[in-house]
């Protein structure tokens, strides 16, 4: 950390000091994260540190949220302030949490996994990710503003949205609106930049199906992006101009009608959990062959799966709508185009289990995740079938089951992944090992905090109590304390994986250039890589990406390449 | 795999074969015992709807128990069986795929999918509880008078019983208004008759959601929307706002009593005896201690001005579900 010490050995690759950007690991260049770069590492980790940051503010809010819900009452802050808190937590996770981690993963893999030097737009690619603080200061901001933040839940449902009590122009609701607008710009110029670059920068011998899973699936996901967050930022417009202008495009007085957002809010917003769950099913394709050590089962399906699910995803939106008076005739459809999804969704989670048999597994602490991760979405993926059967979900709709299903899908599938990302591909572009003692006790922590915190809320939801309320009756209790214990057990549970990130981060062991012997043009360059990657030395791809136990070579000169990237690391540490 | 360790004399095959049909046994045993269980995570049955939805939920239980059971169990057996020994760096078995298994395992989720969608249209379609929808703009007057295509709709059904109840959702109250010109903020129904109701919302989008019912229709401000059940069971339940509506959204729920019919109609009689009073509100309480308190918290509409009603609910008598 500090350079004041005399001549530490650098812990780089010393081509870096040539290289205009600067580079992780590199000493006294820390600054430039705070600077607009251009080089799609230092943006990757730009994104993974600010949505770990709001990480651990939405993860304080829900903790204030599950503080009030240890008892029926709404006695540890106003209902008015729940509202707000709710709504807060919802949307930093979504909007300042999950979406850019995954665009730091985006930026950090997408280059090196096919040999691109960087991004097809550095500039365009550093603008959207500056984006996300700026829109994260207004949302924070409006914590600030008289009235409070916007207490409309992260569906912010006219005409309770735009009812604005204080009548002020800069409201809570305003700035809520503007925010996510600003995240939606940042979002399609992030997807512009990922899908031209896949298709355009691929190495020599990528064809498409010799491209990692992980690359079909961020492709897969940031169509949708570009697809339905024109639809969303529309009606988001709108509902702006309800709120500020006097508009009636959903006020009913006025003769507008509040469905007509619904549908706006949902034909993007169903999607939107495609966005994030697709990257995963990405990672948890690349991590299961590296620690099970075998090809990932069925491969091609499995890519195809993931534009399956685009697609579909795209003509499911009106199950969020099942209770709001549509039509018989339009729920049928939407209940079938649903459950048709779980057709490519489950191709997907029996090719893992397919890769796990007769494997030779590794317990890393990535692997864990990648375990626990499918595991909770088996289960997810089943209340998810349920939801989508219209007299079940006319029951359980819009109650607990449901923030049930959805944590398990976002928290305990989504965020094991990032995590087992994390753990993964730290070494790569940190060039320092993580802890693996500390790794499993944020693992151990994690599962049973889930576990405890999102099963309870299954069993509420059915017997009826609904979501969204900072009371609730007494029949509720013994459900509610478990799940408030639960969560207090995954705030504890973030401070083995801050530690580790952190003292890793500072004195970690040296990461050799393939620690995980695994299989990948990423795992080819020197640990952090170079600012371009493979510069000018590209390698050809001569077989398909998961190539374990078939002793065939990734790319033309293989040899080459693991003795560069070695020798590399070893100038670097020979430097002492 | 690692633990073929054959008993001299019977063959591996038939031993894994023995394993295999041993584990689908059991699955599909705990899967039975879920789907019976399931009964007992939900309310009283207390409408026609309940049995239908119940069993539709089981029948899913019991499917998705069978899927997660399996998978997890095969996952366990890899983390048992498959494990590599500390410092063996060898790779599994260098399997691509099986398009035979792919196939099967794309087409018995699209069979069993397809299979419960099928099931849950016709417990729809019986059900039937959601009639017309008609939008109604300029203003609240005009919502209460909406007849047309909503009354055609429901006159198909039941002629006689086509009065409805009105159910006006309100931040923070419910207000039912009863063909004979009751009011009430607690909701009474006759047994085992096909009560119809007209749903509107004055201000925001609420959710009429009774747990016992298993039933849940959204009010939509600007719009009368036609509505019936079938209650099957005399209790008093609980009647929850389920879609959020701002500030007091959680308190604003009432309860539903379900009584034989005549004693509902004996009900609805004495209540017209009552005068009309603010029926008792929650929200409207916990707005005044608010303002007692110097209004702290973040913003809010105030509560619309609880119903006058000939009946307020009850708010200390329990509720079965
Ligand atoms: C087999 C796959 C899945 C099916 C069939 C399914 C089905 C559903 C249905 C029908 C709902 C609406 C429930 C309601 O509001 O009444 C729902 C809610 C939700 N699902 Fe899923 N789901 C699946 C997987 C996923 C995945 C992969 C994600 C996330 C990446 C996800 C995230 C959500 C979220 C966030 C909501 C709630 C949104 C909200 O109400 O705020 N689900 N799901
Ligand atoms: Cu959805």
């Amino acid at each position: 950390m500090t350079s004041t010490a005399p001549a530490p050995a650098p812990s780089f690759d010393p081509r870096v000091l040539k290289a205009p950007h600067p580079v992780p690991g590199a000493p006294n260049n820390w600054r430039r994260f705070l600077s607009f770069n251009t080089d799609a590492k230092v943006i990757g980790l730009q994104y993974m540190i600010t949505s770990l940051f709001f990480l651990l503010v939405g993860g304080l809010l829900s903790m204030i949220m599950r503080g009030e819900l240890i008892t029926p009452a709404a006695d540890l802050v106003d209902p008015t302030v729940y509202n707000g808190l709710y709504t807060m937590h919802g949307t930093v996770m979504l909007f300042l949490f999950l979406f850019p981690i995954l665009n730091g993963f985006n930026n950090l893999l997408i280059p090196p996994m096919i040999g691109a030097p960087d991004m097809a737009f550095p500039r365009l690619n550093a603008a959207a990710f500056w984006m996300v603080p700026v829109f994260g200061v207004i949302l924070m901001a409006s914590f600030l503003v008289p009235g409070g933040p916007s207490g409309a839940g992260w569906w912010a449902y006219p005409p309770q949205s735009i009812q604005n009590p204080l009548g002020h122009f800069l409201n809570g609701q305003f700035l809520w609106i503007l925010a996510v607008a600003l995240s939606g710009i940042s979002s399609i110029m992030g997807a512009v930049n990922f899908i031209t670059t896949i298709i355009r920068m691929r190495a020599p011998g990528m064809g498409w199906f010799r491209m990692p899973i992980f690359c079909w699936t961020a492709v897969a996901a940031q169509a949708i992006q570009l697809i339905g967050l024109p639809v969303l930022t529309a009606g988001a417009v709108l509902l702006l101009f309800d709120l500020s202008f006097g508009t009636s495009f959903y006020r009913p007085e006025g003769g507008g009608d509040p469905m007509l957002y619904q549908h706006f809010f949902w034909f993007y917003s169903h999607p939107a959990v495609y966005v994030m769950v697709l990257p995963v099913f990405g990672i948890f394709s690349e991590l299961f062959p590296v620690y099970a050590r075998k090809p990932l089962f069925g491969y091609h399906v499995v890519a195809i799966a993931s534009f399956a699910i685009t697609f579909l995803s795209l003509i499911v939106w009106v199950h969020h709508m099942f209770y709001s008076g549509t039509p018989q005739w339009m729920r049928n459809l939407f209940m079938v185009t649903t459950m048709l999804i779980a057709v490519p969704t489950g191709i997907k989670v029996f090719a893992w289990i397919g890769t796990l048999w007769g494997g030779k597994l590794r317990l890393t602490t990535a692997m864990l995740f990648c375990l626990g991760g499918v595991f909770n979405f088996i289960f997810a993926g089943i209340t998810g079938i349920m939801l989508a059967t219209v007299p079940v979900d006319i029951h359980v709709g819009n109650t607990y089951f449901v923030v049930g299903h959805f944590h398990t899908v976002i928290f305990s599938t989504i965020t094991y992944g990032v995590f087992a990302g994390i753990y993964h591909w730290f070494p790569k572009f940190t060039g320092r090992m993580m802890y693996e003692g500390l790794g499993k006790l944020h693992f151990v922590l994690t599962f049973i905090g889930s576990q405890l915190t999102f099963l309870p809320m299954h069993a509420a939801g059915l017997l009826g109590m609904p979501r969204r309320v900072a009371s609730y009756d007494p029949e509720f209790a013994f459900a509610n304390v478990l799940a408030s214990l639960g969560a207090f057990l995954l705030g504890v549970a973030t401070i083995p994986f801050l530690l580790n990130l952190v003292s890793s981060w500072v004195r970690g062991e040296k990461a050799p250039p393939n620690p995980w012997h695994a299989i990948g043009l990423e795992w080819l360059l020197p640990s952090p890589p170079p600012a371009e990657n493979f510069e000018d030395d590209v390698p050809t791809v001569i077989s398909g990406p998961y190539g374990y136990g078939l002793g065939r070579p990734l790319v033309e000169d293989e040899q080459r390449y693991v003795a560069k990237a070695a020798s590399a690391a070893s100038a670097a540490t020979g430097g002492a | 795999m690692t633990t073929a360790s054959p008993s001299p004399g019977r063959s591996p095959r038939l031993w894994g074969v023995l394993l295999v049909l041993l584990a689908v046994l059991a699955d599909l045993a705990a899967s039975f015992w879920m789907a019976a269980a399931s009964h007992h995570w939900l309310p009283v049955p207390a409408s026609a709807a309940a049995a239908p939805v119940d069993n539709l939920f089981a029948l899913e239980v019991g499917i998705g128990s069978f899927i997660f059971f399996g998978c997890s169990g095969v996952m366990l057996w890899t983390l048992l069986f498959n494990r590599a020994p500390k410092y063996d760096l060898d790779n599994g078995d260098p399997i691509e795929g099986n398009l035979k298994l792919e196939i099967v395992w794309t087409l018995i989720p699209l069979v069993i999918v397809m299979l419960i969608a099928w099931k849950a249209i016709d417990v729809s379609t019986t059900l039937s509880t959601l009639g017309g929808k008609v939008r109604v703009t300029g203003g609240h007057g005009a919502m209460h008078g909406a007849e047309g295509p909503a009354a055609a709709l429901e006159a198909a059904d039941d002629p006689a019983a086509a009065e409805p109840i009105e159910v006006i959702g309100r931040q923070w109250s419910w207000e039912f208004i009863y063909p004979n010109g009751v009011h009430s903020s607690e909701l009474h129904l006759p047994e085992g008759q096909r009560s119809y109701l007209r749903l509107s919302a004055t201000d925001v989008i609420h959710g009429f959601f009774v747990p016992a019912f298993r039933l849940k229709q959204d009010l939509i401000p600007g719009s009368v929307i036609d509505y019936s059940l079938i209650p099957t069971r005399a209790g008093r339940y609980r009647l929850r706002d389920s879609m959020f509506s701002g500030g007091y959204f959680s308190s604003n729920q009432t309860d539903v009593v379900v009584e034989p019919p005549e004693q509902y109609a004996a009900w609805l009689e004495q209540a017209l005896a009552q005068p009309l009073r603010p029926a008792a509100n929650a929200a409207t309480d916990l707005y005044a201690q608010r303002l007692a308190r110097g209004d702290r918290g973040w913003a809010t509409v105030p509560p619309a001005p609880p119903p006058l009603v000939h009946v307020s609910a009850d708010p200390a008598a329990s509720h079965e579900g």
